[in-house]
């Protein structure tokens, strides 16, 4: 028990995202029907919501014109779907015990969160190629390219709101219905507030300002901006900046959280 | 293995102020079984935590398993085992792979998780239940499957967190012949907590009572009872013997009380051996024509050494105890 200096075994945080977001995909291959379904909800979405906003839209706007507007709005409402459950899962596990067997490792606080966030985005990957396959043969333009970059954006951003979500369940441990009650509030009116489902050019000033302050506004933005091929652009940078932004406050809540309670 | 000066956490601020541990100074050596015995909410988690680094200390410092849990709390974590009240294996996966993944969790290769989780699910009467999924378990198999889950990588050290809560006796039993074993195996320290009086008396060789967020004893469960509590004897003669009785007993008994009884007197004393006494003070007091009318020799449990130290029944105490 000498006093030398510790030399850290497994600094890499890497390697933990890795191993979190591994035991938490096992969840996903153990049962892979979840995936199949997951699959389904998007699709039913953009087949059911898309012709209707197409009439919204008027008979001399083409359908791939439609499409390439509400398609990122989808998977950015997927992207909201998925991280923001990210609470609910760990919820269980809190429940049981598993939760406080996993904080007694060596893992990285940061790496919990993070590898629970990318594992909620992993179908999420799947769902937005086949959606974004299917569009095409509907007149959607495809940038691989932006879509990857749009992908990657998304990811950070997905990291924050899961990392939000991750401490939001540690905060209402004790009476599980919050979580919901909060999760739900908040996804409807900043999903509707980011002009994801319909154009908020339309609605009322008020919406317009309110959308300035909803960081998912400008994910949105940056999102269609490059699914229709364009990378120079100020809403790319914001895009990027309101998701790194998100990120770093998740997890800095994310990390206060978990070293704040007691479970 | 652990050293503490000082440790302390308090929760909450201003006038709700909650000191949950008061100022812990604890040694514990290479290879000791130690149980930190005391109510619900005296402080036994919340210490159990700050040593294993879950919970940072308001003040005061610990060393464990030769490193700072301030310092290095991740450090810590690697070098320890801990197994909490709950079930740690998640319910939606399957034996192996939670065993596996562990292993990953703390830097071991897959092979390596595997070899050693095969023979840990061996040694706890868990084989062939690697492709089980953990919800499918009986009680008593989760929480081997949790001592496997705290052992894979092979801690020095190991916590216990209220380790046999809520299981019947035999579990509870069969629990401690699997931890005693891989003790003696393995040399592992072990430090518990328990409210569980039986537990703490025959499986521990240090108990270390807590209550109040202090430590207000701690020595081995034969030496408080010794010191704290000691035997006694309880006699009952007729009104008209108590004064016989009591020049026969003076000689031998301590902290004596008389109490009414249906025929008589109840005379309650302390003496060393009670066991061994009884017998011949029955026979002395019947040499001087004293007829004992009932006699019972009282050898001490914990609960007498907890009583003695904060006047509460620990049985009590654990009833109406509070969550801290």
């Amino acid at each position: 028990m000498s006093a030398t200096t510790i030399e850290p075994v497994r600094p890499n945080v890497l390697t933990d995202i890795a191993s979190v977001w591994t035991r938490e995909t096992l969840t996903i291959l153990r049962d892979p029907f979840s995936l199949i379904f997951s699959l389904i909800q998007p699709l039913v979405f953009l087949g059911l919501f898309g012709p209707l906003l197409a009439g919204v839209a008027g008979e001399d706007i083409p359908f791939g014109t439609t499409l390439q507007f509400f398609l990122p709005g989808v998977i950015v409402m997927i992207t909201m779907f998925g991280t923001s459950m990210t609470g609910a899962n760990l919820q269980y596990e809190i429940m049981t015990g598993a939760f406080e067997r996993i904080l007694a490792t060596p893992l990285s606080r940061p790496a919990l969160m993070i590898g629970r966030a990318l594992k909620e985005m992993t179908p999420l990957v799947v769902q937005a190629a086949v959606i974004t396959l299917v569009a095409v043969p509907f007149g959607f333009e495809l940038f691989p390219a932006h879509i990857v970059v749009g992908l990657l954006i998304l990811g950070v951003f997905g990291v924050g709101v899961g990392a939000l979500s991750y401490a939001l369940a540690i905060a209402a441990r004790k009476t599980e219905w919050i979580f919901w009650a909060v999760q739900q509030s908040l996804l409807f009116p900043l999903l509707i507030l980011s002009g994801m489902m319909l154009p908020l050019e339309t609605g009322p000033e008020w919406m317009r300002v309110a959308s300035k302050f909803n960081p998912l506004t400008y994910i949105v933005d940056a999102e269609r901006t490059l699914f229709s091929g364009t990378f120079a652009d100020t809403d790319v940078l914001l895009g990027a900046v309101a998701a790194l932004v998100t990120a770093v406050l998740g997890l800095w809540v994310g990390v206060r959280a978990v070293t704040k309670s007691i479970f | 293995m652990i050293h503490t000066n000082q440790l302390t956490r308090t929760f909450g601020s201003g006038k709700d102020t909650v000191e949950a541990v008061k100022g812990i100074d604890l040694d514990v050596g290479a290879g000791e079984l130690v149980a930190f015995l005391g109510p619900n909410g005296a402080g036994k988690s919340t210490t159990l935590r700050m040593l294993t680094s879950l919970l940072s200390p308001t003040s005061g410092s610990a060393r464990v398993a030769g490193v700072d849990v301030t310092a290095h709390p991740a450090e810590v974590r690697s070098r320890i085992g801990y197994i909490g009240q709950k079930d740690g294996a998640g319910y939606n996966y399957r034996v192996r792979d939670e065993l596996l993944m562990q292993g990953r969790f703390y830097g071991l290769t897959r092979d390596e998780s595997a070899r050693r989780g095969t023979s840990l699910l061996a040694s706890l009467d868990l084989k062939g239940m690697e492709m089980r999924k953990v919800s499918t378990l009986s009680g008593g198999q989760k929480r081997r499957l949790d001592i496997a889950l705290g052992l894979i990588h092979e801690p020095s050290l190991l916590f216990l967190d209220e380790p046999s809560t809520g299981m019947d006796p035999q579990n509870r039993a069969n629990l401690w012949e699997h931890i005693m074993r891989l003790r003696e195996e393995r040399g592992t320290t072990i430090v518990l907590t328990t409210h569980y009086l039986e537990e703490a008396d025959t499986m521990a060789e240090r108990v270390v009572v807590i209550d109040h967020g202090r430590i207000i004893a701690d020595d081995t469960a034969d030496a408080l009872k010794a010191e704290q509590a000691g035997d006694r004897i309880s006699l009952t003669v007729a009104a008209a013997d108590v004064g016989t009785t009591r020049a026969v007993i003076d000689e031998v008994a301590s902290e004596l009380t008389e109490s009414p009884h249906d025929e008589g007197v109840r005379i309650d004393f302390r003496v060393e051996r009670a066991t061994r006494t009884l017998p011949r003070l029955v026979r002395a007091l019947g040499d001087k024509g004293v007829d004992v009318l009932e006699a019972s020799a009282h050898q001490p449990t914990l609960d007498d050494v907890f009583l003695n130290l904060t006047g509460r029944s620990l049985r009590e105490a654990v009833e109406t105890g509070a969550e801290a």
